[in-house]
């Protein structure tokens, strides 16, 4: 079929602003996006440029706006969207070049919530697993999913008025590890995401949810993580 | 001199072995990992089933058991001492994971829980195992994470979006790699004592992979280049169960837990192949049959593909006609919601590229492009040797899918690649630290950054004559064809003449984009470049190989041959040929016998 792409392009090196060009495509409604947009990188511009790497949904390299909404590149087909496709760069983070933002605000965030696993308690006495039953298990187990593509934090307006909110990504990491029944550093945590620039910026808009290409329901690990803060408990 | 970075230990790449290599080096040396892609990215992420450890947390089981069974999987190429090794470190690699925070799938008692994976066997009855533990179906998007986390809580130096150019040495002693910064453009210079590659493999040659674009063999073309051998490129495994043409995984995890092949005429196939564990042989044997069945008109509506089924109904129908039963002896039965939350990534991969729902229909799959066995050559310490009689190369280390210890010798069993990455890139980040304590920061070469330079030139000055996207097609598609499951001297002779004309016409393409912030166009050239180097000496070593052993067919030669092949190859790079020699294979107490399963 004919598609009609249009993609934000940049680059910082000749233009002043960015545009946007398009391209006439002969695909097959099975195509990836992602596939759309190496076809134009091989044979009609090759300074085209996007981060990409696993090519089916779970790295999160190529997060981007398609048709206004952000997904992953190599999650959506041409099915999906239609045979008039917009491509540009997510919201919220600097212009790098054409489809490449600056990751380095929303890295900065996730580093900010503690994201790792604590237990500073001796291991068990026969040297094995810490146990975890798997109701403990099943309580943590969506927001383990997260791949960090941003797709989350940069459709969320708390986060393009001010970067220096945690945002969805951070919290639902923070919320991984707050729910896990192994991990000891509840109470850090909670104090981290109670901050300014924590959950009280969070105004519910849901945008985080329906951006999520890992199906995270995030609104409502956020809601949990609120929870917690206002009872003091985690269960 | 700008862009100089001094560290005793570098490491290069930073998905799972990478990142246990940083970790541990990182105790006791000043590290730091550089990685083309911010770590989280990295191809271990997309590993789904599991991670095998002989626990016995449902059933009995024993390293012993693991140990052979890793054996006959490699088709006794793989390095006995090595294999055992492994395996006995597995249970408390797995542990360490599980101590990291890693949120295994767990046992009703609380444990972790295990399920079944093909080649894996209770070597006394012969019956499918309970060994790899896993995350739902993303077992290796969670060791990637949680070692990332973990190299943050240990303050590991990263050097995210950097890709490594060049390797640098001084008297054959490693002194540091080259890499540019991706957002500059810029080259930096890694003065280092020593240096581990972890950069993963190079499944981008074929054209159906489950492979990440990443995957373009930067670490061994790199060291190719630099003189070093790269061991046993002829192996190469193509997992059985690839969607139809996109190539993407479904996990042998899915056969795990009770899903079976089935061809166009509706029979299941295994049976036939592999009368006792039939779904769950080892992946070489399960390839071909599918291959087979297709080739004999057996494919789904004449076509190159056939079945994986999945649906609980199915699962259970085929459970009960094979015996198998719960641990504790009662039916098996499945539901969909429990296959669902078993495999949730699969059902999800499923209704986005293919629109259909696993639990009510049969999924269209073909044998995808998914594992390097060969490698750089380490011993089972990470160490990198050069020769037929293990020499080591100072200060140079490897560790991961880039490096042949050898453990998965013709064919990898499933689930002892991220094993093999967390037992391994612990050891070669242990050995590096040791040795970076010991060793003097060696000279940098007059002008460490010359060679990376002459490479990008290249391809700023070709002709433009050619375009390297094109190149790279052709590329992909002989090599599945030609240098795929199935090898002829026919079809290997004429992808070898095409590949040295693509290597000419390689020197002929042109960048178009001058700019210095991320040329990504540049780099997929040079990564190409990689690609090229790596397909020929595969090719080479497939052609030179005159038998048939785990992932290497000969159509011409379909026997083993453990009179003149029980070798592993060794090749270089030497005047622009490549150069082909062998070293023995360990072998401690398996002597090698046929494979049935």
């Amino acid at each position: 079929m004919q598609v009609t792409l249009k993609i934000f392009r940049y680059n910082p090196e000749i233009d002043k602003k960015g545009h946007h060009e398009t391209y006439q495509l002969d695909v097959e409604e099975t195509e990836r996006i992602l596939d759309l947009l190496e076809l134009v990188k091989g044979h009609h511009d090759g300074t085209l440029s996007f981060r990409r790497s696993c090519a089916h949904g779970v790295c999160g390299s190529d997060a981007m706006r398609i048709n206004g909404r952000n997904m992953l590149a190599c999650k959506t087909l041409v099915r999906d969207v239609g045979d008039r496709i917009t491509v540009e760069p997510l919201l919220g983070l600097k212009i790098v070049k054409d489809l490449i933002v600056d990751m380095e605000p929303f890295f900065d965030n996730y580093k900010k919530v503690l994201p790792y696993f604590i237990n500073d308690s001796p291991l068990p006495a026969d040297g094995k697993e810490r146990l975890q039953s798997p109701e403990q298990r099943a309580r943590f187990d969506e927001t383990t999913k997260c791949i960090l593509c941003a797709a989350c934090t940069t459709s969320c307006p708390s986060f393009w008025s001010s970067d220096d909110y945690l945002g969805p990504a951070a919290l639902v990491t923070a919320h991984r590890f707050i729910f896990d029944s192994r991990d000891q550093a509840t109470s850090e945590r909670l104090k981290i995401i109670s901050e300014t620039s924590g959950l009280a910026r969070c105004h519910t808009v849901y945008n985080c949810t329906m951006a999520c290409p890992r199906d995270i329901h995030i609104t409502k690990a956020i809601g949990e993580l609120k929870l917690a803060t206002l009872t003091g408990k985690v269960d | 001199m700008a862009n100089v970075h001094q560290f005793d230990v570098i490491v290069v790449g930073a998905g799972g072995a990478g990142l246990m290599a940083g970790l541990y080096a990182s105790r006791g040396a000043r590290t730091a990992v550089i990685s083309k892609l911010y770590p989280t990215r990295s191809h271990t992420g997309a590993a789904q089933g599991g991670i095998s450890a002989a626990f016995g947390n449902t059933e009995e089981d024993h390293p012993e058991w693991h140990t052979y069974d890793s054996v006959k999987g490699s088709d006794y190429l793989g390095d006995q001492d090595a294999i055992e090794f492994m395996c006995n470190e597995a249970i408390d690699a797995v542990l360490e994971l599980e101590h990291m925070g890693l949120p295994f799938d767990r046992t009703p008692e609380g444990r972790i829980l295990q399920r079944n994976f093909g080649g894996h066997t209770n070597n006394v009855t012969g019956k499918p195992v309970r060994r790899a533990c896993h995350a739902a179906d993303r077992t290796g998007h969670m060791i990637l994470q949680t070692l990332y986390q973990q190299c943050l809580k240990n303050k590991v130096n990263f050097f995210d979006e950097y890709q490594v150019l060049d390797f640098l040495s001084v008297n054959g002693q490693a002194a540091g790699v080259v890499a540019v910064e991706l957002a500059t453009g810029e080259l930096h210079t890694f003065h280092a004592k020593a240096v581990i590659f972890a950069t993963g493999g190079h499944g981008r040659i074929f054209e159906v992979t489950s492979n990440a674009y990443a995957y373009t063999g930067d670490g061994a073309a790199v060291l190719l280049r630099r003189g070093l051998p790269l061991e046993d490129m002829e192996f190469f495994q193509f997992h059985p169960t690839g969607i139809y043409k996109l190539g993407i995984l479904i996990t042998e995890g899915v056969r795990g837990e009770g899903g079976v092949l089935i061809n166009g005429k509706g029979e299941r196939f295994m049976s036939k192949y592999a009368p006792h564990v039939k779904d769950l042989a080892s992946r070489d044997v399960v390839s071909r049959a599918i291959y087979t069945e297709i080739r004999e008109g057996r494919g789904v509506n004449g076509r190159n593909y056939v079945y994986l089924d999945a649906r609980p109904e199915s699962v259970m129908k085929y459970a009960a006609a094979d015996g198998r039963t719960n641990p504790d002896g009662s039916p098996f039965t499945i539901t969909a919601e429990e296959l669902l939350k078993k495999l949730p990534d699969i059902v999800d991969f499923n209704r986005v590229y293919l629109g259909i729902d696993p639990m009510t229909q049969m999924m269209p799959i073909q044998p995808t492009a998914h594992y390097t066995m060969g490698g750089i050559p380490t011993n089972k310490f990470g160490e990198v040797v050069t020769d037929d009689k293990n020499t080591v190369y100072p200060g140079l280390y490897a560790a991961g899918e880039c490096a042949c210890v050898s453990v998965h010798g013709a064919n990898r069993l499933g689930t002892n690649s991220l094993l093999d990455l967390i037992v391994f890139g612990k050891h070669a980040g242990l050995r590096a630290a040791e040795y970076a304590r010991q060793a003097g920061l060696p000279d940098l070469p007059a002008d460490p950054t010359e060679g990376a330079r002459a490479q990008f030139e290249a391809l700023r000055n070709g002709s433009g004559k050619e375009n390297a996207f094109d190149i790279s097609r052709e590329m992909k598609k002989v090599m599945f064809d030609e240098v795929g499951i199935y090898r002829t001297e026919k079809g290997m002779r004429s992808a070898l003449e095409k590949i040295h004309e693509w290597k000419e016409r390689f020197q002929q393409v042109r960048i178009t984009d001058t700019g210095r912030i991320f040329n990504t166009e540049l780099l997929n050239a040079w990564e190409l470049g990689n690609l090229l180097d790596v397909a020929e000496v595969i090719a080479e070593c497939a052609l030179n190989r005159t038998e048939s052993r785990g992932g290497h067919s000969r159509e011409d030669f379909p026997k083993r041959d453990d009179v003149n092949w029980l070798k592993h190859t060794l090749a270089r790079q030497r005047d622009g040929k490549i150069e082909i020699g062998y070293k023995p294979v360990v072998i401690t107490k398996y002597q090698p016998k046929e494979r049935v399963y």
